[in-house]
């Protein structure tokens, strides 16, 4: 893996930026393994999806505009997020009907993003991860990833390539966990039904960590994770996969 | 018909507190997702039917003006009579003009969601015509004086023991101390006691699940064969239904059976598919003397050629209430309109007024399971945030929601203040609660904390810390 001619703008994602920069760093790791050289832009704060599904589609319109800019240039763009990396790879082009030049500038952006896990495997064909973490674990599979990006197999393969670690398949690992951004605010009844319903799932499967390649889902179900006092650990794929799991607490943990 | 689609929340929080209504919706929420993943796992060629539907529904649509024509033409041509409704008020007028023509008493009554949309029942009864739902279903809800809470399966969020009760108060002729704990036993009484009804009718009324313009025929598929009942034994059948039943030709029909049984139930086919194309002709053994369409169109035609055209592909098989969810976790009274779950969320804030079915669109997570099953390929969650765009752009959403995504994207839009920002707040936020390692409430009322903790941040941001990791190397 000496090849450094691979330029990759990480896109972070806010909630990794403000709750869990390891992720961030994990990812760093995991792709400088891979082979690329990594940057991550400072003019990148938000993928927009705070306004865009909450129809402020203007407000979306230009926070894409602005990320369009600053990550023009890379080889490819990574996100450890199903959900932001689905944003840009599905939603933005669209953002941009009226406009042909923009719009073929957000189609060249979408084509050279990806969601972590997918980028590692299918792009860089990187199925062998150094790190061990002796844990039972399951997998929750985050909706946006799994639906509009269709990873599902990527995060497994690299998992399976821990040394130490069992994965124990969540029974409805492909039913939502109730996050949905604003909606586990606005709607805290069904949201806890449904990340209830989750945990009670993680619970039955036996693990003892429970891993996802989205930050949003995980501060919901570790949060109810903790309320509960479940004693699962909830983390993100990353860390596990780049051997940070040892040292870092969980979400939720005391730090 | 509009319900209380306003106090969705207050609907949903009584919905999840109900323990009857939680065991009920098991059956939606897991009988109905695995029935359909067994008949598609049997259907290789399922996923190029769906493009094959699709198009036949997208042409259909763009040409709707030809094929409601035509399709008019062809039932008078064999004998029938098409009756324009622009709203609900014009479809009940019409078929309470239809049923005094005839002196119509008691009329039965197919499953029809057209006829729930309009509201039939309460009007007839206002007009003195007594309707009786025929479909078990339908009839159980019928007796409880309650509105259908699923479009395929209206007592969906009942359970047996609710039913037996119903019975029980509703029949009074029959022997107090029968057993009525099975399933079966509730199936026959009920086959009892509507057979007499059947025949006394003196018209019947069926929705129709699809409309084929080269013959004029309406189609309806049921498992009880209520509806040949309701359609052949009275002397007027009356069709119910929306304009986007149209399909063009009866191989369109039948590519759409292929998806609709499997789709909803899981069935390969609905036990009975039935084809009404006209009156009763010369040398026919049965039949009805008169044949009548009530083609409603109740805000439709203002979809066509717009961002919700594609809600008007809907083949009504409910996969997206099976798979959704918020709906599983409600129920279908929550959404407080006849339509509920995706499809709902869709279609109802067109029919009844985005102001009156605002949350309804609201309340999804994207998930994007309803749009990976419907078998019309409608992209759901694009239409939701369609009229939460809507909403936003009308200033209809709440102010402070406003305010708060404004000021999200002032932050957004500006990295050199973001960052700062983002800093102080994960500091903060790390001071707090570093300690325990997540909040059980914050400060203000918070949705998140009122189920969940939440997790404090690590302390510091990736951005800070990458650019002193920048600095050091």
């Amino acid at each position: 893996m000496a090849e450094t001619g691979v330029r990759v703008g990480l896109f972070v994602t806010c909630l990794v930026d403000l709750f869990r920069p390891s992720v961030g760093f994990a990812a760093v790791k995991l792709l400088e393994e891979a082979g690329c050289s990594v940057e991550a832009p400072f003019a990148q704060t938000c993928c927009g999806q705070p306004s865009y599904n909450s129809g402020d589609r203007q407000s979306a319109t230009r926070i894409a505009e602005k990320v369009i800019e600053t990550f023009a240039d890379y080889d490819y763009v990574v996100v450890p997020s199903g959900s932001c990396a689905g944003m840009i790879r599905r939603h933005y082009p669209g953002l941009f009907a009226e406009d042909a030049e923009m719009r073929a500038r957000a189609e060249a952006l979408a084509a050279k993003t990806y969601e972590l896990t997918s980028f590692l495997v299918g792009v860089r064909g990187f199925t062998r991860v150094k790190a061990r973490w002796r844990k039972r674990v399951t997998y929750h599979d985050g909706c946006s990833g799994l639906r509009e990006l269709g990873v599902r197999d990527e995060p497994r393969t690299l998992l399976a390539s821990v040394e130490g670690l069992a994965l124990s398949e969540l029974s409805g690992a492909e039913t939502c966990c109730g996050f949905g951004g604003s909606f586990a605010v606005k709607y805290p009844d069904i949201s806890d039904k449904m990340v209830a319903d989750k945990v009670a799932d993680i619970a039955a499967s036996g693990a003892e960590a429970v891993l996802c390649g989205d930050l949003g889902c995980l501060l919901n179900i570790a949060g109810k994770l903790c309320r509960l006092g479940r004693a699962v650990e909830a983390r993100h794929v990353a860390e596990v996969l780049a051997g940070m799991a040892e040292e870092l607490p969980p979400i939720g943990a005391p730090g | 018909m509009l319900l209380n689609s306003r106090d969705f929340p207050a609907n949903a929080r009584e919905g999840l507190g109900n323990p009857t209504l939680q065991k009920a919706l098991s059956m939606a929420r897991t009988g109905f997702p695995e029935k359909r993943a067994r008949a598609i796992e049997r259907l290789p060629e399922f996923e190029s039917l769906r493009e094959k539907a699709r198009a036949i529904k997208e042409a259909t649509l763009a040409n709707l003006d030809f094929y409601l024509e035509t399709y008019e033409n062809k039932v008078l041509a064999a004998g029938g009579k098409v009756h324009w409704a622009r709203s609900a008020s014009e479809a009940r007028e019409a078929v309470l003009a239809i049923c005094r023509s005839v002196g119509a008493k008691t009329v039965t009554k197919g499953k029809s969601m057209v006829a729930e949309e309009v509201g039939l029942n309460p009007f007839l009864e206002e007009n003195g015509i007594t309707p009786i739902e025929t479909d078990l279903g339908e009839y159980i809800i019928q007796l409880r004086r309650e509105p259908p809470s699923h479009i395929i399966a209206p007592a969906i969020h009942l359970v047996k023991e609710e039913v037996a009760q119903s019975f029980r108060e509703a029949h009074r002729e029959l022997p107090p101390q029968r057993p009525l704990s099975e399933a079966r036993q509730l199936c026959d009484e009920a086959r009892a006691v509507l057979r007499p009804r059947f025949l006394a009718a003196d018209a019947g009324i069926t929705g129709a699940n699809f409309l084929v313009a080269e013959t004029g025929s309406s189609l309806i598929v049921t498992n009880e064969g209520n509806g040949d009942l309701t359609q052949l034994l009275p002397r007027v059948h009356i069709v119910m239904a929306s304009i986007e039943k149209l399909v063009p030709t009866l191989e369109d029909a039948a590519t759409l059976l292929r998806l609709l049984a499997r789709s909803a139930t899981g069935q390969e086919f609905s036990a009975y598919t039935t084809l009404s194309t006209g009156p009763r002709r010369e040398g026919d053994e049965d039949g009805p003397e008169a044949y009548h369409v009530v083609l409603l169109d109740n805000g439709r035609s203002a979809l066509l050629g717009g961002e919700f055209e594609d809600i008007l592909r809907c083949i009504r098989c409910a996969a997206c209430l099976n798979h959704c969810p918020v709906y599983t976790a409600v129920g279908g009274h929550a959404y407080g309109t006849v339509y509920p779950g995706p499809m709902g969320a869709v279609l109802s804030p067109a029919l009844f007024g985005l102001e009156e079915c605002a949350h309804l669109p609201n309340a999804s997570t994207f998930c994007g399971r309803c749009e990976a099953v419907c078998p019309m390929q409608i992209p759901l969650p694009k239409m939701m945030r369609g009229w939460r765009e809507r909403e936003f752009t009308q200033k209809k959403a709440p102010a402070v929601a406003r305010a708060a995504l404004r000021l999200w994207a002032f932050f957004a839009l500006r990295p050199g203040l973001y960052h700062p920002f983002a800093r102080i707040v994960a500091r903060a936020l790390f001071a707090a609660g570093a300690r325990r390692g997540r909040f059980r409430s914050l400060l203000f009322h918070s949705g998140w904390t009122a189920v969940r903790d939440l997790p404090a941040p690590e302390g510091r941001t990736f951005h800070h810390l990458w650019a002193k990791r920048r600095k050091g190397a």
